[in-house]
């Protein structure tokens, strides 16, 4: 038996002419197709490196050979593995005078080569040569490799042949070198924009797939540039009214359509030429009325360019007319079976919203059932569209649905991105205060590092300033709303590191604020806080800043304060810290507990952080100072900028200066940026001054004078970064000016850093309707919701938002799982792919050994001869008419898709078979182990007898 | 970029939203931070334009069992990226139910996917292109490879993928549908292989000697 197994692949390999290839890489491609895990496949690929980079090695390989070499190449490489030590063999073979290795080296270059890479200095000349050859071919293989690996600096070096190609006599030469062009254009506009006109002459090519082709490289240019081509409306307008009216020859229709890629290409330009431009609109009317007609919505290329026009639609100024077809043509997609058309409905009920706001009324059954549906991809565009029509009726609505999806899902990416459409929704129609804050509660709860940290800043000023109205009352309420939710979450387990400083900052600012908490519990718990997040120090900074800003109110007050054992301990721990931010932060708690009252006050005054800082850029305050030291004889301050060009004038000075450029070379970056041009008093006394008092007294003094100014406010600090650069040098050493600078700057770090739009405030508000009550009756509640999203969708919400939210950029951090407080809704399991062990599907048929069923199948092999037949009358039936004419094709493909094409439905009917061609090639290839989903076992018979 | 911002500023606010849904959200999210008006356009329309370029970004063919059978990748990939994606991909595709929308939303992009018999072929899209159109490429692809091959199979592909190649080189270059026709392409196609015909003659006999040694 299992001699007479190999005999039968041996056979059927004979028989199939072996298409070609040799023996050796007919078994790599076998035994790839019988590994049954990633490791094998593995191993055999690189067994099979070893193979290669030895018999690349050996002298004289002849030419065949190596053609085939390449070609294993080619497939190590697109298994995923280096294939690199044999790229030099593939450029190599482009040089070859054979088409047919030509033709192969091209093929590989393209493969392996991207245009960054080394060795694409040593085709360029190839390629050249090969533009200029006699033969086509050879120019269009050519041709393919200009367009994936010529880069800007190479451009040049082909640019003259590919434009002499564009008047070549081949219509495939033609087209080719405009889309090479178009690459050009791409890589590096300025390099062709003097060919530019090349493309509108190439539009009126004889030939209609050049035509097509100069379509792709318009595109772009009128999306650059719409004005300039303008005068094109008409003849694109002209072109697809040909198009529909069947002008162009037959072969370019598909499934009964005239040129549908064509006519695609030409409505997405012809909506960029329209766009708000009412006399553009008028031309096109006529044609996109014919276009509504004459589609077939039964085939799928008849939707496509459906809804081509749809979005066309959404772009110009439309009429009446044209939007009550569009509307029609979305109310079929949504009422449709198949998921792709709902999809493509929701899609273009999401770009007609904008232009008719009642559209979204009459499919509000069919929207929420798509929200409700078990497609993700359908969920997340109806959530898409459900972000579109948002306004301060609904919001609370969508905003709730938006987070329990955002909680089901574990993709970091669309997590991210519906993050922060919920907080900008929240932001421009959040109903309350008290609605704003749950909802970004929620947020960074279950997204915290995937959210902007733009967003935590703008609620931490939300929470400092309230919502911009006078009323002290309703401020202090928000935020011990907020601090209420705060110390309730604190305690859970492993919170977002971004919404930790967050609570941290507010249960600094505002915890013991109103008395309901004692200092000591808001300590302890931030204490908790630094403790269980030790490795973040982002958190344990804030922690401690918070720490700082308790006990300094506390200390302020004239309560005796009672520093925590552990938070005594953390503080000592802190002073030791590797990091120099948490250390300096201890020193200067510790520093400020031992302070008095009136001191603490000036230093960190309750609820400041809204306050403005006016940096007094001039260091004024020091005037009386500086005076006093000139007086005694001190040297008055040159600036830098007046040192240096004083430097040829006297040489004392000069001497100085050079002292300066040296301290130069020490300075960091930051120290530089304030630049010393502020205007200042003292420089207008141009005086040179030698050293001495230079260094030496400055920095006593002012940390004197700063601690005297301390008392009177807490802006004065600040100034201290006036005087730092001011005399032009690091000012490390006074550490009590630091100490004492610092705390100021943490305590309204916030709102400093949260330079973001302002908050939204939306005052309207609404009570929170209790929408988790509405669960139970589906029917019932479906209504409702309808109800609620769509009710008084009349008035257009959209174009009045304010543009403030916070930004954010798609980050890759590890999600947390989300706490599954809702149920999860169709999560995708990602199992690892190429894990062969397990099957994968039901219809795998890889485990059966075919010869222990041959009995059986044998039998069915005929029953199914007959059936398939059936299938063949099913798909004629099932699919409409357009695609029964074609059926010399689709009988033939019918072969190859089990789903039946033309209608939607992916029936799962395991394709029937029907030609002894394709059973041999079935066979073969569950003998290489590749195993094809239906079971087929003519061949079998034919083997065994 | 002087023009474009004549372009756009001469839209209105309200259509300005109604552009911008054609973004990535996370553009726009970042751009309306921009309190600048000015700056705000000119940022938009750089996002905007970056959009506009639609294309197909790669085209991957991967059997029911998560084996790749094809690759191509217009835009530039590392060898490591492309595994990467090749595997969260296949991941999820392979996963997805018989019914569901033939699209997925990933990293931003849209990949539009296809099954035949055991193999699916997807291509990865921008976000605002047309899907449906891009469903109908691969069809188109499909149907070149049917007539080309005679009712082709996974095996042709599997151990001619190099021809797979050709033809896909004839259909899509640089990302973009250069051929709707399919009698060009075939045309085209058999042109080149007129040329090869001596040389798969002799090769066909080989491999029948080599058969007919082995038996």
């Amino acid at each position: 038996m299992e001699q007479l197994k190999t005999i039968g692949r041996e056979l059927a390999m004979g028989s199939q002419g072996g298409f070609g290839q040799s023996k050796e890489f007919l078994d790599l491609v076998k035994s790839i197709g019988e590994s049954r895990s990633k490791a094998e496949e593995d191993r055999i690929v690189l067994s099979e490196i070893d193979i290669l980079k030895r018999k690349l090695l050996e002298p004289d390989v002849p030419k065949r050979k190596m053609k085939e070499y390449i070609i294993r190449l080619v497939y190590i490489e697109m298994l995923g593995h280096d294939a690199s030590f044999g790229y030099i063999h593939a450029v190599k073979m482009t040089h070859d005078d054979n088409l047919l290795l030509k033709r192969t080296g091209y093929l590989a270059v393209t493969l392996f080569l991207d245009e960054d890479h080394d060795l694409i200095i040593l085709i360029v000349n190839t390629i050249q040569k090969d533009l200029r050859s006699d033969n086509y071919l050879v120019v269009c293989a050519a041709l393919n490799a200009v367009c994936r690996l010529i880069n800007e600096e190479t451009i040049p070096a082909v640019l003259p042949q590919v434009v002499d190609l564009l008047n070549h006599g081949k219509e495939a030469v033609r087209k080719k070198a405009i889309m090479a062009l178009h690459r050009f254009h791409r890589k590096s506009p300025s390099s062709v924009s003097h060919l530019v006109s090349n493309f509108r002459r190439k539009l009126c090519d004889s030939d209609p797939g050049v035509m097509g082709a100069t379509l792709c490289p318009l595109f772009d240019l009128i999306s650059e540039d719409v004005a300039s081509y303008k005068d094109l409306v008409s003849s694109f307008v002209g072109i697809l009214k040909q198009v529909t009216e069947r002008k162009l020859p037959k072969s370019y229709d598909y499934h009964q359509m005239p040129a549908p890629f064509i006519q695609i290409k030409l409505l997405k330009i012809m909506a960029l030429l329209s766009s708000g431009d009412k006399s553009a609109s008028d031309m096109m009317y006529m044609v996109l009325g014919d276009l509504f007609r004459k589609c077939d919505s039964s085939t799928n290329i008849g939707n496509a360019i459906l809804y081509e026009c749809i979005r066309c639609i959404s772009c110009i100024i439309p009429s009446p007319k044209l939007l009550e077809d569009a509307a029609e043509a979305i109310s079929k997609f949504l009422k449709s079976d198949s998921h792709n058309l709902k999809y493509m409905g929701i899609d273009g009920l999401g770009r007609l919203i904008k232009i008719s706001s009642d559209i979204a009324e009459q499919h509000q059954l069919a929207v929420i059932d798509c929200l409700e549906d078990p497609d993700d991809t359908l969920k997340r565009k109806t959530f898409e569209l459900l972000y579109k029509m948002t306004k301060s009726s609904n919001v609370e609505v969508i905003v709730d649905r938006m987070i329990d999806y955002m909680i089901s899902i574990n993709d970091n990416h669309y997590k991210t991105e519906i993050a922060s459409r919920c907080v900008e929704l929240a932001e421009q129609f959040a109903p309350s205060n008290q609605w704003f804050i749950q909802i970004m509660n929620k947020v960074f709860e279950h997204a915290g590092d995937l959210v902007n940290i733009k967003v935590a800043h703008n609620l931490m000023r939300l929470i400092a300033e309230g919502f911009g109205e006078d009323d002290d009352d309703a401020d202090n309420k928000l935020r011990l709303s907020a601090v209420e939710s705060y110390l309730q979450i604190i305690s859970e387990p492993k919170l977002p590191s971004l919404f930790l400083q967050v609570i941290s900052w507010v249960l600094g600012e505002y915890g013991t604020a109103d008395g309901k908490y004692s200092a000591s519990y808001i300590s302890g718990k931030l204490c908790d806080v630094a403790d269980a997040y030790s490795s973040d120090e982002t958190v344990k900074g804030y922690a401690v800043s918070a720490l700082m800003k308790i006990y300094a109110f506390e200390i302020a007050s004239g309560r005796k304060v009672d520093v925590l054992p552990e938070c005594q301990s953390l503080i000592e721990e802190l002073l030791a810290s590797h990091s120099t931010d948490l250390q300096q932060r201890a020193y200067e708690l510790q520093a400020l507990l031992a302070l008095d009252a009136r001191a603490v006050e000036s230093i960190l005054p309750l609820d400041a952080s809204c306050e403005d800082i006016e940096v007094d850029k001039d260091l004024s305050f020091l005037n009386g100072y500086i005076q006093q030291a000139i007086e005694s004889g001190a040297q008055p301050y040159v600036s830098e900028r007046e040192r240096s060009g004083g430097m040829f004038e006297t040489t004392d000075y000069h001497s100085q200066d050079h002292h300066e450029v040296t301290s130069h070379a020490l300075r960091f970056e930051a120290y530089e940026l304030p630049k010393p041009s502020v205007p200042s008093q003292p420089s207008a006394a141009l005086v040179p001054v030698p050293e001495p008092s230079y260094y030496s007294e400055p920095h006593q003094p002012i940390s004197t004078s700063s601690s005297v100014s301390e008392r009177e406010s807490s802006e004065i600090k600040l100034r201290l970064d006036g005087v730092k650069q001011k005399w032009g040098r690091p000012s490390y050493q006074s550490s009590t000016s630091a100490s004492s600078s610092t705390p100021p700057q943490a305590a309204n770090g916030t709102s400093t850093h949260s330079d973001g739009g302002g908050v939204a405030s939306s005052s309207s508000s609404k009570p929170r309707s209790s929408y988790e009550s509405k669960k139970p009756e589906i029917d019932h509640e479906k209504q409702r919701l309808a109800a609620s999203l769509f009710g008084g969708s009349s008035s257009s919400s959209r174009s009045d938002r304010k543009s403030s939210s916070g930004g954010h950029k798609p980050a890759k951090g590890t999600a947390n799982k989300p706490l599954a407080t809702v149920p999860k809704e169709s999560p995708i399991p990602v199992p690892d792919l190429l894990d062969f062990d397990e099957p994968t599907g039901t219809s795998d048929v890889a485990a059966t050994d075919p010869f222990k069923e041959l009995e059986g199948l044998m039998e069915s092999s005929r029953q199914d001869g007959g059936g398939s037949t059936d299938v063949m009358g099913l798909y004629s039936t099932d699919a409409s008419a357009p695609v029964k004419t074609t059926t010399s094709v689709d009988s033939l493909l019918s072969e190859l898709s089990d789903s039946s094409r033309g209608t939607y439905h992916q029936s799962q009917t395991t394709k029937g078979p029907n030609s002894k061609e394709a059973l041999e090639k079935d066979a073969l290839v569950r003998q290489m182990g590749v195993n094809p989903t239906s079971q087929n076992p003519t061949l079998f018979k034919d083997l065994l007898g | 970029m002087y023009f474009q911002v004549q372009f756009v500023a001469s839209v209105s606010a309200e259509e300005f939203t109604l552009l911008s849904s054609c973004f990535p959200r996370s553009c726009t999210f970042y751009l309306v931070l921009c309190i600048n008006l000015f700056l705000f356009f000119l940022l938009a329309q750089e996002s905007w334009v970056g959009v506009l370029y639609f294309q197909i970004h790669f085209v991957l063919l991967v059997s029911r069992q998560g084996k790749v059978r094809l690759t191509k990748w217009y835009s530039p990939y590392t060898q490591k990226e492309r595994s990467k994606v090749i595997r969260e991909l296949s991941g999820v595709i392979l996963n997805r139910g018989p019914k569901l929308c033939n699209f997925i939303e990933w990293r931003g992009y849209k990949v539009v996917y296809k099954r035949y018999a055991s193999l699916y072929f997807c291509m990865c899209i921008d976000e605002a292109d047309n899907e449906l159109e891009v469903l109908e490429i691969i069809h188109h692809y499909v149907e070149i490879l049917d007539r080309y091959f005679g009712s082709v199979c996974e095996l042709d592909l599997i151990f001619n993928f190099h021809k797979a190649y050709y033809i896909l080189d004839e259909l899509l270059i640089a990302g973009e549908l250069q051929e709707s026709s399919k009698k060009t392409v075939a045309r085209i196609i058999s042109a080149q292989d007129q040329l090869v015909e001596a040389a798969k003659e002799e090769a066909s006999s080989i491999s029948n000697i080599i058969a007919q040694a082995t038996k």
